[in-house]
């Protein structure tokens, strides 16, 4: 790689211009200045459809409010429950099937691959859909194989009740992203060189050592990467929810995230009408929440793991 | 006597792994199957039988004819189609460009400029959503899917760049020396290392394509009429309403997903030997 671009020109080079122009037009006024004029708005209130500088008054709304208040911090607790769920079930599977079809004595991993990886190309749409058919006690699916395992007394409908169907909702999600952390994984792990578990190998070290003693130091940048595409992706998330539980995110606001409280917020529900301004305010704590995990992933962790160059 | 033995535990070691492998692979496949094979079942069977293949009894289209009877399954899908269409082909192109400049040119502002492009890649573009309604409201294009396309263009783009700027840079330096040495255009030069960079567009294409397709949260705010659904809002709009019709229900699950399932199976080979090929490098 050529780290010292060419200089073709002196004068003001126009095709520069011609290349950068389009990309940057487009990502500046439907992506940044959105995002600019969102934080902006959260500033305002809009009375007779005339926007009024209200200060802080929205986050005060928001925080204090009683009947703002228990809604944001729901969302916040389940969306942080949410998040706890991924990085305890999907990322530690992921990372364990990415382990197992990484070993060089595994056959069919490319098979195995495309089959982890299938559920993470279908919408949420589809994918709340199919869980909740499966989870229907009319179909008798879940109770079915529930029976099956001699488990069947345990089954409920947990995506109706108030005490189980965050967990799972979050435990749907796993199932379908757990083939992204497993690639990313696995991409980072057949990376590592040959010769260096060979040459553990010949100084005794088994599979499970050689694992945790070279190939996860390895591997940390990508866990790290994984952790924060994970947290992005889950305070961000809106869809699963919307489809299977109502932009209500019921049962009693049990399976409310930032994402579904955004969006009540600022399209209104049955008997309350939508706040844009309240709306970006949401946006814009979520952008703060969101913020704050990504420089904590770059100064906390990025900064202080050691790369090893191989 | 030793031999052997060392050949035994390798093979028990061999087969080991695929225990897990093969558990996960049912978890994994099983919900799907099991919606795409009761779609093709009548009602009493998809009760009684869930688990069989559909037999010559038990099959019926009944809840496809449904679909198309009910709902506008074609329109949504075409919706979908040039939605997904327009929004690559202008990330593509816009984003090569771009890509171009930042790795071939040392301008002023460079390095601050692919931070600017790069910020797009860690926030999420719907958190912007109240404005982007506005301004798609004052440009005249709301429920249109040009809204749809520019927004998809503009939270495709970042990612994009970033990645192909990274191949552009190791695009040899001498092609480029001598194309310039005959006089060729920069524009000319530009598509002379598109082709050299294919595999970066194809991944880039299947990473952008596939949020687009499944994106519920635009379509559902800036395209929700009849004529713009696209199929994944217009799936959940059906699957709304026709909550008690199970062969309807299950037809438009199968519907949405076998698209997108075909072009998986087509491109995932690829996919998946360009997403390892960025690690061995």
């Amino acid at each position: 790689m050529d780290k010292t671009p060419v200089k073709p020109r002196k004068k003001f080079p126009f095709h520069i211009f011609v290349f950068l122009a389009p990309a940057v037009i487009i990502y500046s006024l439907f992506m940044v200045y959105p995002l600019l004029d969102s934080l902006r708005l959260s500033f305002f209130s809009e009375i007779d459809g005339k926007e009024i500088f209200a200060g802080f008054s929205n986050y005060n709304r928001l925080l204090n409010d009683p009947n703002w208040k228990p809604r944001f911090w729901g969302a916040v607790k389940n969306n942080s429950i949410f998040f706890v769920i991924h990085m305890l079930v999907q990322n530690p599977l992921g990372l364990a099937l990415a382990a197992l079809i990484s070993m060089k004595s595994v056959k069919g991993r490319d098979l195995y691959r495309a089959f982890f990886f299938l559920p993470s190309i279908l919408s949420f749409v589809i994918v709340g859909f199919v869980w909740q058919l499966i989870l229907s006690p009319l179909w008798g699916i879940g109770e079915g194989i529930m029976g099956f395992l001699r488990l069947g007394e345990y089954f409920k409908p947990w995506l109706g009740l108030e005490g189980s169907a965050l967990i799972t909702l979050s435990l749907i999600s796993v199932w379908q992203f757990i083939g992204i952390p497993m690639m990313l994984l696995y991409a980072s792990l057949i990376g590592i060189p040959d010769e260096l578990i060979e040459a553990a190998r010949i100084d005794g070290a088994n599979n499970w050592k050689i694992f945790w003693g070279i190939k996860f130091p390895i591997i940390l940048p990508t866990v790290g990467m994984v952790g924060i595409l994970t947290f992005v992706g889950n305070f961000n998330a809106f869809d699963l929810i919307y489809t299977t539980q109502g932009a209500l995110a019921g049962p009693n606001f049990s399976t409310d995230l930032m994402g579904t409280l955004f969006y009540r917020t600022f399209f209104g529900q049955q008997l309350q009408l939508g706040n844009p301004t309240m709306g970006a305010t949401v946006a814009a704590m979520m952008f703060l929440i969101i913020l704050i995990g990504v420089l904590l992933y770059m100064f906390g962790w990025q900064r202080r793991i050691t790369t090893y160059d191989l | 006597m030793n031999l052997s033995w060392d050949k035994n535990k390798r093979r028990i070691s061999g087969i080991f792994p695929h225990i897990p492998l093969l558990f996960f692979t049912l978890i994994a496949l099983f919900p799907i199957v099991l919606i795409v094979i009761n779609s093709f079942k009548e009602r009493k069977a998809i009760f009684r039988t869930p688990y069989l293949l559909p037999t010559a009894e038990t099959f019926s289209f009944k809840g496809y004819i449904t679909l198309f009877e009910r709902a506008n399954f074609e329109l949504y899908f075409l919706n979908s189609f040039i939605v997904v269409a327009a929004s690559m082909f202008f990330i593509l192109l816009f984003g090569a460009m771009a890509a171009f400049a930042l790795a071939e040119y040392d301008f002023p502002g460079n390095p601050i400029l692919g931070l600017y492009l790069a910020i797009g890649i860690m926030i999420p573009i719907r958190l912007g959503t109240v404005s982007i309604l506005r301004l798609v409201v004052s440009l005249g294009l709301i429920n249109t899917l040009t809204a749809l396309i520019m927004v998809y263009i503009a939270q495709g783009l970042p990612m994009t760049i970033f990645i192909l700027t990274q191949f552009m840079k190791s695009a040899p330096r001498e092609l480029k020396d001598a194309a310039r040495v005959d006089g060729a255009s920069e524009y000319r030069i530009f598509w002379l290392i598109v082709p050299l960079v294919r595999p970066a567009l194809a991944t880039v294409a299947i990473f952008t394509m596939v949020p687009i397709w499944n994106d519920l949260w635009f379509p559902l705010i800036l395209a929700n009429g009849e004529k713009t659904k696209t199929v994944t809002l217009g799936t959940q709009v059906f699957l709304g309403q026709f909550v008690i019709d199970w062969n309807a229900v299950l037809s438009s699950l199968t519907l949405a997903m076998v698209p997108v399932l075909i072009l998986y199976l087509i491109f995932s080979k690829n996919l998946i030997r360009n997403i390892t090929a960025g690690s061995v490098k």
